[in-house]
């Protein structure tokens, strides 16, 4: 058994400023790393005889309009079975540049998942063998979960948020 | 004139002429579904065939397209119950009761002992649901269609129970966060006992003996869409399907939920990862939740089944008719006007195909500022074009529906 303590000096060891921001939210060790060292730690990650984390549990992405230069958040849930331990990793993109590499080299299941961030939030994961929509119509030109389309019609004034819980 | 037409054209004009046709290695292209009975669902297959030999497909998932977790973004936490239910309709108690863990674990609730065990009997009845279902299914694909009258009067019954526990049958909100939204009643438990000592274990037998043994059913299964360990843990195989392949990983065990440390069972694992396989495994399982089943039901605690959390668990309607502090909490829930605290929560259940995860980030606000719902028939089907490689159509059917298509979780 490995704690996520351990984990986090692993990591800082050999990958120094590259990986930053460690936190423990409902104790899942959750670090940030940038678009260029994600291949390198999740490989490291993978690799390590002690580490072992060999599944990938789940890729997707989260819209953050306000945070300048760091508008799109890549999260990766990794999981060490042999460890019986959970990790979050995080990659922040610009709305400009909104381009993180793909995992479809290290993990097969990486392929649909980072299709389904793409569809839904535009994320650009370079280097994806097949990256088209998913879930939606190839044509649509909009990625629908960004916080900029609302569910609802915008302009109507009848509905008032604070009476149906929003 | 298009390459297709004029391919027909030669064609025709060999055969008028009597010319030998010059053999060309042309692949043909398939769609099989969306709607073909044999996809279970809206669900596209696009193959490329050489002969009756698929040469490799193409899936499209997106019919069913629901918008869960954009409208979930729009919705208190109490109101996303009725979404979570209709992932996976086959076993929606495990996704409700998934998501209730989640937000319990945001808010660090306690779930009293009594709640956690009913929860587990419900969540296990739900999985035995699943398990019915899809190899029944199973078993009408390969040409057996009395299995699939046989244990439909089974899940008839786990059915009943849910409408007697919640009043619904297929969209089972009967979890709250904090606990239950009823105790289990006489009938209710005179039920789950008739079930689980009477009738099932008698039917699954039954059903095994029509099954495991069939040669049909074992040729048309026995190295078809077979999956290595390694390989189906790069796809991001969990649940029987991953079993099947030989790993033993599963959720209640490694992270247990709901009081699953209590009690004692096993976890079946397969040897080859094919049809044969995953059939086998669902075969067992079901075993296996009977056995927790009944210790969940001859160890069933007394006590509360419901946390004493006024500011989230809804309160019982009785008390809501009579004291003032349970209408004013009743409303304000109803309402969404309860915060949740900042956080990030990963829970993850042993759903019926798998590990569902429930991935929230809440920002201090009344509704979740992220879910993501980690679907684990969404991540199967990324493999079933490799799965299929080399085999034929009546295959790949036996190969999808051993995977259990539910549509609902393909396409959140």
């Amino acid at each position: 058994m490995i704690s996520n303590q351990e984990i986090v000096e692993d990591l800082a060891a050999h990958f120094g400023e590259n990986v930053l921001e460690f936190e423990e939210p409902n104790g899942l060790l959750t670090f940030t790393t940038y678009p260029s060292a994600l291949i390198d730690v999740m490989t490291y990650l993978r690799d390590n005889d002690r580490l072992r984390f060999k599944f990938l549990t789940d890729v997707t992405a989260v819209h953050y309009p306000d945070s300048e230069g760091k508008e799109f958040c890549s999260v990766y849930h990794m999981h060490s079975f042999e460890n019986g331990i959970r990790l979050r990793i995080k990659v922040f993109v610009s709305k400009e540049k909104p381009e993180v590499p793909t995992a479809t080299g290290i993990f097969a299941a990486a392929n649909w998942m980072e299709r389904e961030a793409y569809d839904f939030y535009g994320v650009i994961y370079t280097g994806h063998p097949n990256l088209k929509r998913i879930l939606n119509m190839e044509d649509m030109d909009y990625h629908p979960l960004r916080k900029e389309y609302p569910l609802e019609d915008a302009t109507r004034e009848d509905k008032i948020d604070a009476l149906f819980g929003r | 004139m298009s390459e297709k037409v004029q391919n027909i054209k030669t064609t025709v004009d060999a055969l008028a002429l009597n010319k030998p046709i010059q053999e060309e290695n042309e692949l043909t292209t398939l769609n099989l579904g969306p709607t073909h009975p044999a996809t279970h669902g809206i669900f596209q297959n696009v193959l490329q065939m050489d002969g009756d030999k698929i040469v490799s497909g193409e899936q499209t998932v997106g019919y069913i397209h629901r918008a869960f977790e954009k409208i979930a973004e729009r919705r208190p936490f109490y109101q996303i119950t009725t979404l979570t239910d209709r992932m996976n309709y086959c076993s929606s108690p495990i996704n409700n009761f998934g998501w209730h863990m989640t937000v319990e674990k945001l808010l660090n609730i306690e779930v009293p002992k009594r709640a956690q065990y009913i929860r587990v009997i419900m969540m296990e009845l739900a999985r035995i649901s699943d398990h019915l279902v899809c190899n029944s299914i199973l078993a009408v694909d390969s040409g057996a269609y009395s299995g699939f009258l046989y244990v439909f009067q089974e899940r008839e019954k786990i059915y009943e129970i849910y409408e007697e526990v919640c009043g619904a049958r297929l969209t089972t909100n009967m979890g709250r966060v904090g606990g239950m939204e009823r105790d289990l009643s006489p009938t209710a438990l005179a039920k789950i006992k008739d079930l689980i000592y009477n009738t099932l274990p008698k039917v699954l037998a039954e059903f095994e003996r029509l099954m495991n043994r069939n040669r049909i059913f074992i040729d048309r299964t026995v190295n078809v869409g077979s999956i290595t360990p390694e390989r189906a843990m790069e796809y991001g195989f969990t649940g029987p399907n991953l079993r099947a392949a030989g790993v033993d990983y599963d959720v209640r065990v490694m992270e247990p939920y709901s009081s699953y440390q209590d009690f004692e069972f096993d976890i079946p694992v397969g040897h080859n990862g094919d049809t044969y396989d995953r059939y086998m495994v669902r075969s067992a399982e079901m075993w296996e939740s009977i056995k927790i089943i009944r210790q969940a039901f001859e160890n069933l605690p007394e006590g509360p089944y419901y946390a004493n959390e006024e500011h989230y668990y809804l309160p019982p309607k009785q008390e809501v008719y009579r004291s003032m502090e349970a209408l004013i909490y009743h409303f304000k829930i109803i309402m969404g006007e309860i915060e949740a605290p900042i956080g990030e929560v990963y829970h993850a259940v042993e759903g019926g195909n798998g590990e569902l995860g429930f991935y929230l980030i809440s920002d201090g606000g009344r509704t979740p500022y992220r879910l993501h719902f980690r679907r684990p028939s969404f991540i199967y089907y990324q493999a079933y074009p490799e799965m299929c490689k080399g085999l034929t159509i009546s295959d790949a059917v036996m190969i999808m529906s051993s995977l259990n298509v539910i549509a609902g979780e393909l396409d959140a």
